[in-house]
Formats: C-alpha cells, structure tokens, sequence
C-alpha cells in the first residue's frame, strides 16, 4: 500500500481549486478564437473579443475570470492500492475546497439548506464523484460549476421508440429554451442511456473532456459533429443576442440501459468551462 | 465593429429614448449591484411603504455578485448575473423610477412592457467576463445589507462600463431579432 496524507491532498485541492478559477484550458480559447474567426454577427464578434480578453487578463492577473467561481465538483480516482493518512478523505477534500475558496478571495456561493438557503460561508461542502481505480495513485479534478449554466441543464426520460431523432430533438430543444442564459458560447455534455441518475453523470463527466476531441465511437463522433452543426444553426449566439457561434462543441458520452428505458440528460457547460486536475 | 456611444447615469428620458437595440454603449457614472436576495427586500420594503436604501429614480441596477476584494483591488471579479431571477421584482422597482438594468440573459414579457410603458432599457454585459469589467469600476462603496456577502448593494463608480442595450423602450428585443436574423433552417 502507498500512503497518502490528508496534508498533501488539502494542499493540492487549495492549489486546484484556486488555478480552475484563473486559468481557462488552451482547448477552449482556440476554440473561441476559431470562432472569433467565423462569427458573422458584429456583435457576437464584440462579444468574442471580451471574453477572449478576459481569458487573458484572468491568467496574467490570477483574477477569476467569472465573479461565480461555482459548486466546487470533484472528481476522485483513488488507486485500491493506496492508504490514506491522517483523517478523512472527505474531509481533506473539503478542506482544501475552504482553504482555496478562502485564500484565493473566490465567492462562496453554496447554501446550507435548498430551501432556507443561509450560506455556509465558506463554499463547501463539495460535491464529490470518487471511482476506485487499479494502482497506486490519487488523481482529483476539479470542475467548479456556475449556477447559470447549470441552471439550463435537464434530464428525459425518452421511450426507446423515441429513439436518436428522440435524443436529438430533446439536446437542441433545451439548448433552443437556454437561450442566453448560460453564457453562450456554450458547451453542451449529453449523456445517453444508464439510469436516471447514471445519464446525468455521464453529460457532467463528458465536460471534463477537451474542446475539439470526439467519442472514440465514429458513430457518436458523427453524432456530436451533427448536433454541433445544428446547434449553431439556431442563431442564439454569443450571450443570446444572435449570432452564429452557440456552442464551441458538444460532447456525448454513452452506457448500456435498460431494455425499457432511454435516458438522457443535458448538461449545459457555459464557457467559464473550468478544470483543473492533480495526481498525488 | 459598431460605432460605441457614451451615456452617463442618472438616466434622463432622453437619454433612455435615444438608445436602440443592438447600440455598443459605455457606461459612466454610478450604478448599484444587487441580486435576488436584495430586490426581495426592496420589494418588500414598498409594500411596507417605507424607503428603499437608495433612490432608484434615473438610476441604473447592476445584477451582480462581485468575488471578495482581494487587498489593493477596488473590487473582485464582477460580471452580470442570470436576469430572468429578477422578473418578479424589477417592474416594481421601474414603477418607483429606475431607469436601467444589466444583466445576462433575456427578461421575462412583465418587464419588456414595463420597459416600454416608463421608458427604461435594459442592458446586456458579458457573461462570465467578470476580470475584464472590473477594469471599468474605479469606486466600490457598500451601502446597504452587508449580511448578504456577495448579494449586498454596493455603488459602483464606473468608467466607460461595457454593455450592449438589449431591449429598449421602443419595444426591440435583441434576443428575439438576433436570433431570428442569424438563425438557418
Ligand atoms: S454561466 Fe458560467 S460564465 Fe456565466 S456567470 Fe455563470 S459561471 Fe460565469
């Protein structure tokens, strides 16, 4: 067994917590660059510029590049071969959520209770997703989500009947009723098929992939491309006030389901699309 | 590129009339954050009869929720937030004589007539460009509902504050136009 401290792991999470804010992944700045390029609406191209802009001055300034610096989501892989030292693991996890939102002057944005919603003050708890892995290591990223555009996401249970025109119809009607709201230019993350929750994580989990890299299926490769295409057709725009840029990319992920059922569920990404990860 | 035009706050009617959807504006003067959790109270502080922590007439409610200050800063990262949450309390807000809001996002059909009926405009800023517009804030002064953290009213003194008008008191909706004009079947 390799063992882990709960010190190393608070540290990492602080450091993580505290660059996703800052540092937006090159994958989604070349893409909006790319669409800098094409956009044909003037002001969607105004739009571009500001956002590009303040990619820039968020990383040269360590400045969070959006005020809603989001539900810290975690995602853990923890190798079976490793111990960890010290505490909990939950724990540690949170701590270093605290510690970062904390120290990098970041907005707490997480109530207690949904419904008598008083702050916790510090922007935890987080939400954590851990799979056991082979090995021995701890890998953990971070993927903190704004309220806006997680607000335009949605989950449907089809009928298999409904089928791919079905999945279809549904990804670009919600896209459609998002209208500005999430921020476009948008990333959209569908998952399809599992259970009711099981598609849910699927499109959340389809995010952390990179702008531009497709389903290794040529099948749902040519999915993606097709709903992506179409989406942009929509005429939504950057920050809904029309243009030809709505999604940078659209990101579908996929599991076996149950011979009754055809979930699937819609995760808006806006394009604060921040992550950041660290293997221990 | 369109052609970018000034306006100070107060708003005068003139002023709101002359702006059309789509107009590239820069803002100057004072403008006032608040969210949900502060136009609730607001609400609820003209139901009761009594004044509000500011005087809305002419002035112009930034939703926004800023990060923390960091030291030496004047104000953390500030961009707009969603404004469909806002529908249920800004017609209240224009009937005592606010003239503007910025905000992310389309508002709901009580507001676009609203907007028409007094002459008032709301402004679109960029979501998510939090970094970039606290450039344009050279005065962050915190002025009513401290406890609510980052919902609080705060007066910000701005300079050349970015923002597009979105819907205007001639009855334009740039959501609804924009997208009817780049939309292809
Ligand atoms: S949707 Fe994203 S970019 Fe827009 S305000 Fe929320 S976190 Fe920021």
């Amino acid at each position: 067994m390799r063992q882990i401290s709960t010190d190393a792991i608070i540290e990492a999470v602080k450091k993580i917590s505290i660059d996703a804010s800052f540092d937006l992944g090159h994958d989604v700045v070349e893409a909006m660059e790319n669409a800098r390029r094409v956009e044909e609406s003037p002001v969607g191209r105004g739009i571009l510029d500001q956002v590009l802009d303040n990619a820039r001055i968020a990383r040269t300034e360590m400045a969070p590049m959006c005020q809603d610096t989001g539900f810290a989501v975690l995602f853990v892989q923890l190798g079976q071969e490793v111990q960890i030292v010290g505490g909990d693991l939950y724990d540690a996890l949170n701590e270093g959520v605290r510690r970062g939102y904390k120290d990098g002057y970041l907005r707490k944005s997480i109530v207690a209770d949904p419904l008598s919603r008083k702050n916790t003050g510090d922007n935890t708890p987080a939400v954590i997703h851990t799979d056991i892995v082979p090995g021995d290591k701890l890998k953990i990223t971070i993927a903190p989500k704004g309220g806006g555009s997680e607000n335009m996401s949605e989950v449907k249970m089809l009928k298999p009947s409904d089928g791919i025109q079905g999945v279809k119809d549904f990804v670009i009607d919600r896209v459609r009723r998002s209208g500005g709201n999430p921020c476009p230019p948008i990333i959209v993350g569908v998952g399809i098929g599992g259970t009711f929750e099981k598609c849910a994580y699927l499109a959340k989990k389809s995010l952390l992939r990179e702008v531009g890299n497709r389903n290794p299926d040529k099948f749902y490769a040519d999915l993606e491309l097709e709903l992506l295409e179409k989406i942009n057709k929509l005429g939504i725009g950057p920050q809904g006030l029309g243009g030809t840029t709505t999604a940078l990319d659209v990101h579908v992920e996929v599991f076996p389901c149950h011979i009754a059922s055809l979930p699937v569920a819609v995760n808006t990404q806006c394009h604060a699309a921040r992550h950041k990860e660290v293997i221990l | 590129m369109t052609q970018k035009k000034s306006i100070k706050t107060p708003l005068t009617d003139e002023a709101v009339m002359s702006l059309k959807v789509g107009d590239d504006i820069l803002i100057t003067g004072e403008i006032y954050t608040a969210r949900d959790a502060a136009h609730k109270r607001m609400v609820e502080l003209l139901d009761k009869g009594e004044k509000l922590p500011f005087d809305v007439k002419g002035q112009i409610i930034y939703f926004a929720g800023p990060t923390p200050t960091k030291p030496g800063q004047v104000i953390g990262s500030v961009g707009p937030t969603t404004s469909t949450r806002m529908n249920a309390y800004s017609p209240r807000l224009i009937e005592v004589g606010l003239k503007g809001m910025i905000g992310k996002g389309e508002m709901g059909p009580e507001v676009v007539a609203k907007i028409r009926e007094k002459k008032a405009v709301y402004f679109a800023a960029t979501g998510g460009a939090g970094a970039l517009i606290a450039k344009a804030i050279i005065k962050n002064e915190l002025i009513a509902y401290e406890e609510l953290g980052a919902e609080a009213i705060r007066k910000l003194t701005v300079k050349d504050f970015p923002a597009i008008v979105a819907l205007d008191c001639h009855g334009g909706n740039l959501y609804k136009e924009g997208m009817a004009k780049y939309e292809k079947k």
